[in-house]
């Protein structure tokens, strides 16, 4: 056996690991790049703001676009606070028991079944069984379900970081539990928890197996009118023009996935600068 | 004098660990009393049984009672919140909310509902800043936030917050061993001014603190109460040999 002299193996273990960190960034930059080189030609005015036309070979996106932003608007205004109140009892009050156990194994577990799965449960449970018919109140509520614990998990984290000192302070002032919570605990968790919540708009922006079999229509000739409307969705009306039309020009596919990519990015874009913002202000 | 605090044959354990051994102290009122001894005594955890703050720790169990104002502090039916606003905290690093100055010292007033006139809030917050010696720095910049100050200020204003809620007594968990010498000698004298109104348990580490500010000195170890006498009695001519060793510095 040879021995390498200790500086060129720290050479060489430095290349592998800066060429591993490389590696992950290039995916990102050739589909960013890919998308835009193939359908920047297709955002226009028009392309976001109208109904599409031609069997969808033509025309915008505009009901796709309106679609999603109410899916995931309803789902994240159902999972945030039940998430938030899940997060606070698991964090302020629960006991460490059988009980709490379990509940956290089924929150892990929750965020571990895939997406499809979320998606059949949502038709046999919303659709079906409730009768909500394929609409935006049951793709909204199949996707809250499955964001639930990703929020419950980030909610925690932000309350986790408060320092228990602040705690100890209210409750030496005989300030309830409670009220050491709501006056003390919330306000300095608030920014992670905003800050988890935009990035899990985001996430959610993007599915579509959840959205499959409860809210997305192929066609709908006119923008939705109440949750209980089937909507198209920018993800699932990809997929569609993707694979199901013959013909489709090509700039409409990625300029449509332009848009849901920048959605999704903006997204994540804001939830990183609020977190900057924060960071600064805070200073324990 | 009057007895303010009893602690009668009080145990405590973490769990399964005997943390405090069948505690007897009479602390009386308008004092500084001084609790003294090696880390790990059980002296911060005494101070901590007496507003009931060690409740927050999972599993911790007590035995005995703490009896203040002829009150049982450990009966079931005592509220832990009236309790701890009579018996504020002060802890080692100073731990102001960040929120401004004035909202610190108004925050019990207000979240309690004490109080809820302005002009009755901002009486009290200024009375509590200049029983701490704060008011005539600060007061041109109350909106300030807390983490502004400096760390004895910030100290201070943590006991102008107990104040703030009209507490009979104050702990103070080694208020100073996160201050330099001189801030310590400052908040030392604000302690001594202070026990003319208040009742005064401080733990410390630093034995000429507690030979300089207290009036009486506990001294534990390993969870016992070895020795609880005038503060000159223990560091001049202690009774048992182990306070003899500890404050003639043979360990600790």
């Amino acid at each position: 056996m040879f021995k390498l002299n200790p500086k060129l193996s720290q050479k060489i273990s430095y290349s592998i690991l800066f060429c591993a960190t490389i590696l992950a960034i290039i995916p990102v930059a050739v589909i960013i790049f890919i998308i835009i080189k193939n359908g920047a030609s297709a955002i226009t005015w028009e392309f976001l703001t109208s109904m599409p036309k031609n069997g969808m070979r033509g025309g915008g996106i505009l009901p796709a676009i309106i679609g999603t932003l109410s899916i995931v608007m309803c789902a994240i205004a159902v999972t945030l606070p039940i998430g938030v109140c899940a997060a606070i009892y698991l964090n302020e009050y629960a006991k460490d028991n059988l009980l709490t156990r379990i509940i956290k194994l089924a929150i892990v577990n929750l965020a571990g079944v895939p997406s499809v799965v979320y998606g059949l449960f949502g038709l046999g449970i919303f659709v079906m069984f409730l009768k909500l018919g394929v609409s935006i109140i049951a793709g909204a509520l199949t996707l809250a379900i499955m964001e639930l614990p990703v929020i419950i998990t980030t909610a925690r984290g932000a309350l986790n970081s408060v320092p228990y000192s602040f705690r100890e302070a209210s409750l030496s002032l005989g300030v309830s539990r409670w009220q050491t919570i709501r006056h003390v605990v919330l306000p300095n968790a608030l920014p992670g928890i905003l800050t988890g919540a935009i990035l899990s708009i985001a996430r959610i922006s993007g599915e579509t197996a959840p959205i499959m079999f409860t809210a997305a229509a192929f066609y709908v000739p006119h923008l939705p009118t109440s949750a209980f409307d089937q909507v198209m969705a920018l993800p699932y009306h990809l997929y569609i023009i993707s694979t199901q039309i013959p013909g489709m020009p090509k700039n409409i596919i990625f300029g449509t996935a332009l848009v849901l990519l920048m959605m999704v990015l903006s997204m994540s874009l804001i939830a990183i600068i609020a977190r900057i913002y924060f960071r600064k202000r805070r200073k324990w | 004098m009057a007895i303010k605090i009893q602690i009668k044959n009080f145990n405590l354990w973490y769990t399964d660990f005997l943390a405090l051994k069948n505690i007897n102290i009479a602390i009386e009122e308008k004092r500084i009393t001084a609790m003294i001894g090696p880390s790990g005594c059980g002296k911060s955890t005494l101070l901590r049984a007496i507003n009931r703050i060690n409740d927050t720790i999972e599993g911790v169990r007590t035995e005995g009672d703490i009896i203040i104002s002829g009150k049982s502090v450990y009966d079931s039916r005592a509220d832990v919140e009236v309790l701890r606003r009579n018996v504020g905290m002060v802890f080692q690093r100073p731990n102001p909310f960040p929120i401004s100055i004035y909202e610190n010292v108004a925050f019990g007033l207000k979240v309690n509902r004490i109080e809820s006139k302005k002009s009755l809030i901002d009486e009290t917050v200024e009375e509590s800043l200049k029983s701490v010696l704060l008011w005539d720095d600060i007061k041109h910049k109350l909106k300030k936030s807390a983490l502004e100050l400096t760390l004895e200020q910030q100290q201070r204003l943590c006991i102008a917050r107990v104040i703030a809620v009209k507490s009979q007594i104050i702990l103070l968990d080694e208020p100073c061993s996160s201050l330099d010498p001189v801030a310590t000698q400052r908040i030392e004298e604000l302690m001594l001014q202070l026990k003319d109104k208040y009742t005064i348990v401080i733990v410390t580490h630093n034995m000429q603190q507690a030979a300089r500010v207290s009036a009486d000195t506990a001294f534990m170890l390993l969870g016992d109460l070895i020795e609880f006498d005038k503060t000159e009695k223990i560091f001049t001519n202690p009774a048992k040999k182990e306070t003899n060793d500890y404050v003639s510095g043979r360990f600790g």
